[in-house]
């Protein structure tokens, strides 16, 4: 069996989560959320194509409290992906990879999308 | 004894001396998804309800129909070459990742032309 005198890496129930990971695997993620959410946008155009009242069984469908909460969803996927795209083309570049910059640029790119999200929906001009 | 050539048995496993076009194309799609996106959030808000007669007044006005095409292309593209590496991370069966590799392919192309279908509809007044 395995040789315990072999040094072994950290294991993963004592290294501690640092949020860039979070990051990371939430940049995939609301990625492929969106890739499913193309089918939807493309159903919103063909109903919009199609005429007034196929469109309004598509934004009845919309309206509905499932649907509100995918839209919700998805934008702020749009907004997280979009800052997050934008941390990734500076990393790009070679900048910003020390670890007190990624941390930073971390929670400035949650923040940001959170803020977007929320003014997306709530502010009216 | 087989009857494939020596250079067919090594075609497809070395350079293919385009490694660096799927990188540069998710960067090029995401540079123009960051202009289109943050231009199709801004008028999407700006239509508050979506009411079916603003929606289509705001689609079929020329630069709109256009750049709204412009961002299903781009987003399909832009999409695709994320899925794809998503699937060759995760789906190790080599029969299974070709297929859902093509799947996938096909998908986006046809969401692509659909999407640009509809918009073009509109634009076009028929």
């Amino acid at each position: 069996m395995s040789n315990t005198e072999r040094p072994l890496s950290p294991h993963l129930s004592i290294y501690r989560w640092p949020v860039t990971m979070t990051l990371s695997i939430l940049h995939r993620a609301t990625g492929v959320a969106m890739a499913v959410g193309l089918l939807v946008l493309a159903a919103w155009l063909v109903s919009a194509a199609a005429g007034e009242a196929e469109y309004e069984r598509f934004r009845a469908v919309m309206a509905a409290p499932v649907g509100q909460i995918l839209l919700i969803g998805w934008s702020f996927a749009f907004f997280y992906h979009l800052c997050n795209g934008i941390r990734h083309l500076f990393w790009d570049a070679g900048k910003g990879f020390e670890k007190h910059q990624a941390n930073a640029s971390a929670w400035f790119v949650i923040i940001v999308s959170l803020v977007a999200t929320a003014a997306f929906w709530m502010v009216q001009l | 004894m087989s009857l494939r050539a020596p250079l067919g048995r090594v075609l497809g496993l070395g350079s293919a001396r385009d490694g660096t076009d799927h990188w540069w194309g998710q960067r090029v799609s995401g540079v123009a998804l960051v202009l289109l996106g943050l231009w199709f959030a801004g008028s999407l808000h700006g239509l508050g309800p979506l009411e079916h007669g603003a929606v289509t007044m705001f689609i079929g006005m020329p630069l709109n129909t256009v750049l709204l095409s412009l961002l299903c292309l781009t987003v399909a593209w832009h999409s695709w070459l994320g899925v794809q590496v998503v699937i060759e991370d995760y789906v190790h069966a080599q029969g299974l990742k070709i297929a859902s590799l093509v799947l996938s392919r096909f998908v986006h192309v046809f969401v692509a032309v659909l999407s640009i279908y509809a918009i073009l509809r509109i634009g076009l007044g028929a």
